[in-house]
């Protein structure tokens, strides 16, 4: 009896050791990432595993190659050719799969728009590089930097359409219709009423676009002529040559671009979303 | 009525305008490059790169056989089935680590409070879009003989020589479970969190015990999650190109390096475009298997 009596409620969600998985589990995610960014600014210049004391001597090493700031410029312009590109063109997709209605063929443009998802890298990359090589062979087009861009465009138009289109399906057509019931024209109603609603979803479907341009290696390494070097690709021919404190300074860049993307996009649409 | 028909066919017309420009960049530049490598399959290799025009199924063949140099006879040879079997061996042990690691994470961060869920989400998320390539690089670090763990272990006095993980299959599935984990969590935590544990405090009324709670109640509402989740690490893991490029040092191939091989160094354009038609064969028999399984989720995946 006395032991039914002492009985706490239970929290009925506990399951034992949860929550030390979970918490081991964002150790590891993050643990490599930690170590690289603090590696780079150790000052012993071997890269052992003893940590000697702090500098900003790799940073300074890194900001005084030239080559990295070529990199880092071309990733930058085919990022933002590709996001542009892709945004415009996901922002149109997503209004035409969204409002108003349903049409004959819509589901298979939906699968066609977010096939780039389902095909692993690897074969996008191949399937690139023999594409733009026949084109070249046979018909004499050459892309140049446009290759890249191209090629950057086609998977960076499911990753903007998603939240945009998510954004569109939640908004509801009631606004629209009330701008239309005032007399708006259709393209004061989309000036107007429908893109501002629509922007954060267009920002988060931006973002992503970028990031996923910015970081790709895979299919740049394949699609990429001589001088079209982006930073990975830049990283990676430094690190076949060999690991230094100065290529942890570069990845530790890189990596703050993407946090910074990532976590900027999050709270817009976090804050949008507690707004409606 | 006419007006209103009108109106629809103009509505119509207008939505389809809209779409056809992405389906269109998509279908000229990633459906058709994997046609043309599909074609590629079926020809012959020229010397240089590239194909001869001429059919041939010899690029399937050697999947399975190699030719007898002096009298042509084909005999079976396992090298590449050996390949594709260790890939499949590889994606599926990091995809059962991840599942055990990730599902209790998913279900952890779906039962904190409303507030905090958030940030745990943030928090699986900016990995998830870190570089992936300086995320296998950050490991290569870390593993190496005189990296931060080894020479941890060796100061705790655990190890006396370095443990040789890096270029080991260990490193490779290690990689692919770290570079794929947050795929299995968030699909497996967005199905947790829609749930309404009502069901839970239920089982408990009805003197169940904690794991069989978990077995009869939270497993079920948790399936679509984990197969999304399962399918979302598989399908990287086993078409992987990158982490076993950097993490297995050249020794140990996956199906992705072969391919990449083929072009690159080997030269065997067809064969490398056969490598490719049969992993993506596999991987869209997966994906249809888990339409099949559960439509609703597919759909936003």
């Amino acid at each position: 009896m006395a032991d039914l009596a002492q009985r706490k409620p239970i929290d009925v969600r506990r399951q034992a050791g949860f929550g030390t998985i979970a918490i081991a589990c964002v150790a590891v995610l993050y643990l490599p990432i930690v170590v690289i960014i603090l590696y780079s600014f150790n000052s012993a210049s071997s890269l052992g595993a003893n940590f000697k004391g702090l500098t900003l001597e790799w940073y300074r090493l890194v900001f005084a190659d030239a080559a990295f700031f070529e990199a880092t410029w071309m990733s930058l312009v085919i990022a933002t050719c590709a996001t542009g590109i892709a945004t415009v063109l996901a922002t149109m997709a997503a209004l035409g799969t969204t409002r108003k209605r349903e049409w004959t063929g819509q589901r298979a443009a939906f699968i066609m728009i977010n096939s780039p998802l389902m095909v692993p890298e690897i074969i996008t990359a191949i399937s690139l590089l023999v594409f733009f090589s026949s084109l070249s062979t046979y018909t004499g087009i050459e892309f140049g930097i446009g290759k890249l861009i191209l090629s950057h465009t086609v998977f960076c138009i499911p990753f903007a359409y998603l939240p945009i289109r998510a954004r569109l399906e939640g908004m509801g057509l009631d606004l629209e219709q009330a701008a239309a019931d005032l007399y708006a024209r259709p393209r004061d109603t989309f000036r107007y009423v429908t893109l501002p609603l629509l922007a954060p979803g267009i920002g988060s479907g931006a973002a992503l676009a970028f990031i996923v341009s910015f970081d790709d290696f895979t299919i740049s390494q394949f699609v990429a002529g001589p001088g079209e070097t982006t930073l990975p690709l830049y990283i990676w021919s430094r690190i076949r040559r060999t690991l230094t404190p100065e290529l942890n300074a570069m990845c530790t860049l890189i990596l703050l671009v993407s946090i910074a993307l990532i976590v900027v996009g999050f709270v817009i649409a976090n804050r949008r979303k507690s707004e409606k | 009525m006419a007006a209103h028909s009108d109106i629809v066919r103009q509505d119509l017309k207008t939505q389809r305008r809209l779409t056809l420009p992405s389906v269109a960049v998509i279908f000229l530049f990633g459906l058709v490059p994997l046609l043309i490598v599909m074609a590629y399959s079926f020809m012959k290799p020229a010397v240089y790169g590239g194909v001869e025009p001429e059919l041939s199924l010899e690029a399937y063949v050697s999947f399975l056989f190699q030719r007898d140099l002096f009298d042509d006879t084909l005999v079976f040879s396992a090298d590449y089935l050996l390949i594709f079997l260790r890939t499949a061996l590889f994606a599926m042990v990091a995809t059962l680590t991840c599942l055990l690691i990730g599902f209790p994470t998913a279900y952890y961060m779906a039962t904190r409070p409303e507030s905090q869920r958030n940030r745990w989400v943030l928090l699986i998320t900016i990995p998830f879009w870190s570089n992936l390539l300086v995320r296998t690089i950050a490991i290569l670090f870390i593993i190496r003989d005189d990296g931060p763990i080894n020479a941890g272990l060796m100061a705790l006095g655990i190890i006396d020589a370095p443990l040789p993980i890096l270029f080991s299959n260990t490193a490779i599935v290690a990689g692919l479970f770290y570079s794929f984990l947050p795929f299995m969590i968030l699909p497996i935590y967005s199905s947790i969190e829609r749930f309404d544990f009502q069901l839970v405090e239920a089982g408990y009324d009805l003197y169940a015990r904690r794991w069989q709670v978990l077995r009869h109640i939270i497993l079920p509402i948790a399936k679509p999650g984990i197969i999304t989740g399962s399918v979302l690490v598989f399908i990287p893991a086993f078409g992987a190109y990158v982490t076993p490029l950097i993490l297995g040092g050249g020794n140990h191939m996956m199906i992705g390096d072969l391919i990449a091989l083929q072009f690159r160094a080997a030269r065997n354009w067809p064969l490398g475009a056969a490598f490719s038609m049969i992993l993506m064969a596999f991987v869209l028999i997966l994906l249809i298997l888990q339409i099949r399984k559960n439509p609703r989720e597919a759909l936003h995946g």
